[in-house]
């Protein structure tokens, strides 16, 4: 008996990584991406099972099951609920559930060591003590921003020698690590170590914007990755590594691609705040004024026009606008208006956010647009219409050298013919910088909150037959 | 398992996950960082070992917080991407239905 479990749990973990990795390849397309997801899903189930007659389980099962429900039980009703706006707080909310785990499992084996239950070769302690580090970090970093997307959070809290506290903290987390390595592991020291790790993950959220969270989450989510790759070594199971590994590796560079598409590297992101670049000198004089445009001209406009491009933003998020976004779509099609969305990269709060609020209204993926294939179209559209989108559409970006994005790729959308910027007040968006495109001769300002001025826009086209 | 074997798999699986990425269009880099969320969620089978060995309080009590934690990063990452990837549509499969 024994001995097939013993061929059958490693085997059931074989087939298990390989359909993970099937399964993540599937999903680099939008046509295979649910199956997918389902071949991985599958696969999760085939290791959780199995895991039940691992030859080293030896009991607490029903402890096991409990914590499963509880902890699935929760997830499962609050990712049911939570509106697709909210999704990217949720993920840093269960990325660092993930974390919490792989730490957790490096603190009982570092545990057992300290006991003398079990002995580790250098290897092995090595990367437990890592992985703890790693995974406490992506536990206490990713409830941060789950706090601060979730607005119960406001402030970035800067203060003068920050860095340096910061560095502090994390060699001092090193030392006990290193500690903990060579020397005696005392349940204190653990703790210590613990509790140190997941102050560092605190210690370096807190600094950072809401606008860069979306690198932030999918760092800490290579993080956990990572974290469980290491842990996968400590309990010698590589279903865990390759599935850590693999998303460590994918994680990180989608973090750079991230990165790269607000022109920041990684560590200006983590370590600088933004709008620095303020100081540096007075930046490009603003001239011209705003000029507003009330709904019914708005509509008269968008009715007649040929082409129009819609370049949508959180704002669209924020009012909950996709459905009467696309309501309004349809009604121009139907009036023979060419109609298409542009999405700059990283518009809304994670990279495809936008994509997926519009697939939840039901705009077909065919008429979205990325930066590269919609720049060309903007000298030849009638109307852009940007929807509580900012910084992605200013043309700071290309004319000002010292504007914190200068460099990084827009849309541009000031050279349509026309320009509405939909916004609901005058103030400067998420970082506080001057937007150019509002002071542009061909801009109108649209103010009002995004789903009421579409409501507007689709009662003004309709009035006119 | 030899510190060089993990290594060579360690290696394999960071090129296999950057091969993976590389080639994805933006409208799917929301799902697939989800996606992958769900796919570290395998700590689960991790956290049940510990419990399963788990002897002393301590031990349990700890192991038991894994298993909940990473249970929550499971079942949590494979819903939230589910419900992302099922609005996926083209305006082609739109009509058929």
């Amino acid at each position: 008996m024994i001995s097939v479990l013993d061929f059958l749990v490693p085997a059931a973990y074989f087939i298990a990584a390989v359909m993970f990795i099937y399964g993540l390849k599937a999903m680099s397309s939008p046509v295979t991406a649910r199956s997918g997801m389902i071949w991985s899903g599958v696969a999760m189930a085939v290791a959780i099972l199995v895991t039940f007659v691992h030859p080293e389980v030896k009991g607490n099962y029903a402890l096991m099951v409990i914590a499963i429900v509880i902890g699935g039980a929760g997830a499962w009703v609050t990712a049911r609920r939570v509106a697709m706006t909210d999704m990217p707080q949720m993920i840093a909310l269960y990325n660092g559930m993930g974390g919490g785990a792989a730490a957790a499992i490096a603190g009982v084996e570092l545990l057992k060591r300290g006991s003398g239950e079990v002995q580790m070769d250098t290897v092995t302690v090595v990367l437990a003590v890592l992985g703890g580090i790693i995974g406490a970090v992506a536990f206490s970093g990713s409830l941060i921003a789950f706090a601060k997307l979730q607005g119960w959070l406001k402030k970035s809290w800067r203060f003068s020698g920050q860095q340096v506290i910061n560095l502090g903290v994390f060699i001092a987390t090193l030392a006990l690590g290193v500690f903990l390595i060579i020397g005696e592991a005392s349940p204190t020291v653990l703790l210590a170590f613990f509790g140190l790790a997941l102050v560092v993950g605190v210690l370096m959220t807190v600094p950072i914007g809401g606008a860069d969270m979306p690198v932030v989450i999918s760092l800490y989510n290579a993080l956990t990755g990572l974290a469980v790759g290491f842990e996968g070594y400590v309990l010698q199971n590589p279903a865990m590594m390759i599935a850590g590994i693999v998303v460590g590796a994918a994680g990180s560079l989608l973090t750079q691609l991230m990165a790269r598409s607000m022109n920041r590297s990684l560590g200006n992101v983590l370590f600088a705040g933004f709008g620095k670049a303020d100081e540096d000198g007075p930046g490009l004089e603003v001239s011209g004024e705003m000029r507003s445009i009330d709904a019914t001209d708005a509509s008269i406009q968008l009715a007649y026009a040929e082409k129009v491009v819609i370049v949508p933003g959180y704002g669209l998020a924020v009012a909950q606008a996709q459905h009467k976004i696309w309501e309004l779509v349809e009604l121009l099609q139907s009036r023979g208006v060419k109609v298409s969305f542009a999405i700059h990269p990283v518009a809304g709060r994670m990279p495809g956010h936008m994509n997926v609020l519009l697939a939840e209204a039901g705009v077909p993926y065919d008429l979205i647009f990325d930066l590269e294939d919609i720049n060309a179209q903007f000298p030849t559209t009638d109307v852009a219409l940007v929807i509580g989108a900012n910084d992605v559409v200013n043309p700071a970006a290309r004319k000002d050298t010292s504007s914190p994005i200068y460099g990084m790729p827009i849309l541009d959308v000031d050279k349509a013919r026309n320009c509405i910027v939909v916004k609901r007040g005058q103030g400067t968006g998420f970082s506080g910088i001057e937007n150019l495109l509002f002071f542009e001769d061909n801009t109108r300002m649209l103010y009002g909150d995004a789903q009421k001025v579409a409501q507007a826009l689709i009662a003004g086209i309709k009035s006119l037959g | 398992m030899e510190g060089w074997v993990a290594l060579y798999i360690f290696m394999l699986a960071a090129f296999t996950g950057i091969e993976i990425i590389a080639r994805v269009p933006a409208i799917l880099h929301t799902p697939l960082m989800s996606g992958s969320n769900f796919i570290h969620g395998i700590v689960l089978v991790g956290a049940m070992v510990i419990l399963g060995m788990a002897t002393t309080t301590a031990e349990i009590v700890v192991g038991f917080i894994a298993v909940f934690l990473a249970a929550g990063n499971v079942v949590g990452g494979y819903v939230v991407t589910d419900r992302m990837l099922e609005m996926f549509k083209s305006s082609g499969q739109k009509k058929e239905e």
